[in-house]
């Protein structure tokens, strides 16, 4: 009868360990944290949202049974996910939660769903459609955003465009100037969070020369939107006798920057450069490498190697992690592809301290692990892809994982 | 008897052609260099692409099916919407007529003879066929 049990319990340890290990992968994260698969297999998740009472909300850029919405309940309170709910017909990638509301967007427009004082969905087949017919041009179409305090949603519209040539990713074609693109696109705008189908007319270009910013949050302790902008590719293929292979999978700059009403981040005319600290002007626009451009453009806070595709920010604000991660930024970067034959990099959160909205010392790499490789020379190969980030009630931070639908929850342990 | 030979010849020196000649090899030979300047950035060095971005080379039909649809992507870029295997891809691809015929011919050829492709080559004829009907 031992034998039997012996047996049995090696059995399931042979079940249980075979059915973790396959595709988990070993997320690193400093002394003390710990993290957890608490999702998984949920295909495209991109931004994430974590309600008060543990429900976690996914927005989807791929449909799956048709839905593009899911939220993940733990019903029982025994600390698993047991619980799914699926709705939204619609792709995209931005998602938050506040005041009493989910928010949610599409590539051309952005809903909201009423919650109950139970939290559960007044009527999920029924959003109201706040803001409506945005651009989509499929490059750069996902329309993430943030919400700040006083009732305002700052949508992203990126540029469907690399920088802004007269034929985009064409070799040697000029730059456009003025560049018609920021009519439309390539900025911030703000919209009203009760109004009904706002579009351009209705909203406010808040910010501009902004290529494309997966990662938006309004920092509460300085009452202002950061965002994060994936610069612009090919340096190197475009511009050889510029940026030789390694400058150009180094440059230019992710960036991370803290925008005020009415400011300009410098697209299409230059980029930021984190050796040089300055704003070069684009080689399309006349720039060797050295001179400067867009003297009226605002500089980021922070510049990140090239390429890293920074696609979410969020300023923690909790209470859980030690103290000097309170209102310091984590960034999610999806990883590189515009760096070949150099190996691709990224594919991790990375940590930028921060007080009073400025950057009090070097950014981090805070969880890594995620591509599951030591070295990536071929996107295809990765197992994750860090794309959203939320914190829970608790302080917890969340991950998500856009190439097999994975959500990590990173805790401290005191 | 003797014509017999000859046309059997024929045959054979035909199949082996359309399969890989020592000269069919150099193409791609060259093509390589050509996909390591020109391509590689964005299909990646396994021919994977991009999740989503810049589409995979492997095992496609716009890879391995009509040649003539594939020269055209080459000469005039590509900028409609194109679904993989249920994937659509965003970013567009830039025209490449600055290639010559026989550039295009050996970029094609080594795409479709590698990343687990086995259609055959493309002839500069060919691509000369294709830009000529702009």
């Amino acid at each position: 009868m031992s034998k039997i049990l012996c047996s049995l319990l090696a059995l399931s340890w042979l079940v249980c360990c075979s059915a973790q290990s396959p595709e988990s992968v070993a997320i690193k994260t400093p002394a003390g944290f710990s993290n957890v698969v608490v999702g998984k297999d949920f295909g495209r998740v991109r931004h994430i949202a974590v309600n008060g009472n543990g429900d976690i909300y996914m927005k989807l850029e791929k449909l799956l049974k048709g839905k593009g919405i899911i939220r993940l309940r733990d019903k029982n309170k025994d600390g698993v996910m047991d619980d799914t709910l699926a709705f939204g017909n619609y792709i995209g990638s931005g998602i938050a939660l506040k005041n009493g509301y989910l928010y949610a967007s599409s590539n051309t427009e952005v809903f909201r769903y009423a919650l109950d004082a139970q939290q559960n969905l007044v009527n999920p087949d029924q959003p109201e459609r706040i803001v409506t017919k945005l651009i989509d041009k499929r490059q750069h179409a996902n329309k993430t955003f943030a919400l700040d305090n006083a009732g305002n949603i700052y949508v992203n519209i990126g540029a469907p465009s690399n920088v802004c040539q007269e034929q985009d990713r064409q070799k040697g074609s000029k730059g456009m100037s003025p560049c018609p693109i920021l009519d439309s696109a390539a900025g911030i705008w703000q919209f009203k969070v009760d109004k009904l189908d706002q579009t351009y007319a209705d909203g406010i270009r808040y910010a501009t020369g902004v290529r494309n910013s997966m990662g938006l949050d309004w920092n509460n302790e300085v009452n202002e939107l950061y965002i994060t902008i994936h610069g612009r590719d090919m340096l190197f293929q475009d511009f050889p006798a510029m940026y030789n292979q390694k400058q150009g999978a180094e440059l230019p700059s992710e960036t991370l920057y803290r925008v005020k009403k009415g400011d300009d981040c410098g697209w299409p005319y230059a980029h930021w450069d984190h050796f040089q600290n300055k704003k070069i002007l684009n080689p399309e626009y006349g720039g060797d490498g050295k001179k400067e451009g867009a003297p009226n453009a605002i500089s980021p806070l922070v510049g990140f190697p090239g390429h890293l595709a920074p696609n979410a920010l969020l300023i923690y604000t909790g209470d859980q992690f030690p103290a000097r991660y309170k209102n310091g930024a984590f960034i999610a970067f999806h990883g590189s592809w515009n760096r070949s034959p150099e190996p691709q990099e990224g594919f991790y959160i990375v940590f930028v301290p921060m007080k009073n909205g400025i950057p009090t010392g070097k950014w981090e790499v805070f969880a890594d692990g995620f591509s599951g490789l030591e070295k990536v020379n071929n996107l295809g190969a990765v197992k994750h892809r860090p794309c959203g980030l939320a914190q829970g009630a608790d302080g917890s931070l969340y991950v998500s994982d856009d190439n097999k639908g994975y959500i990590w929850k990173i805790k401290y342990n005191k | 008897m003797k014509q017999l030979m000859i046309v059997m010849g024929c045959m054979v020196s035909i199949v082996l052609m359309s399969q890989s000649t020592p000269s069919s090899k150099a193409s791609a030979m060259r093509g390589k260099k050509i996909y390591t300047t020109y391509c590689l950035a964005c299909h990646q060095a396994d021919g994977a692409g991009v999740p989503r971005m810049n589409p995979p080379l492997i095992k496609t039909e716009y890879v391995n099916g009509n040649k003539e649809r594939l020269i055209n992507i080459i000469l005039k870029g590509l900028n409609d919407p194109i679904e993989i295997n249920g994937d659509e891809y965003s970013n567009p691809m830039a025209s490449h007529a600055f290639l010559n015929d026989q550039q295009v011919a050996d970029v094609l050829s080594f795409i479709r003879s590698n990343f687990g492709n086995k259609s055959g080559s493309i002839t500069p004829a060919e691509v000369k066929a294709v830009r000529a009907k702009k």
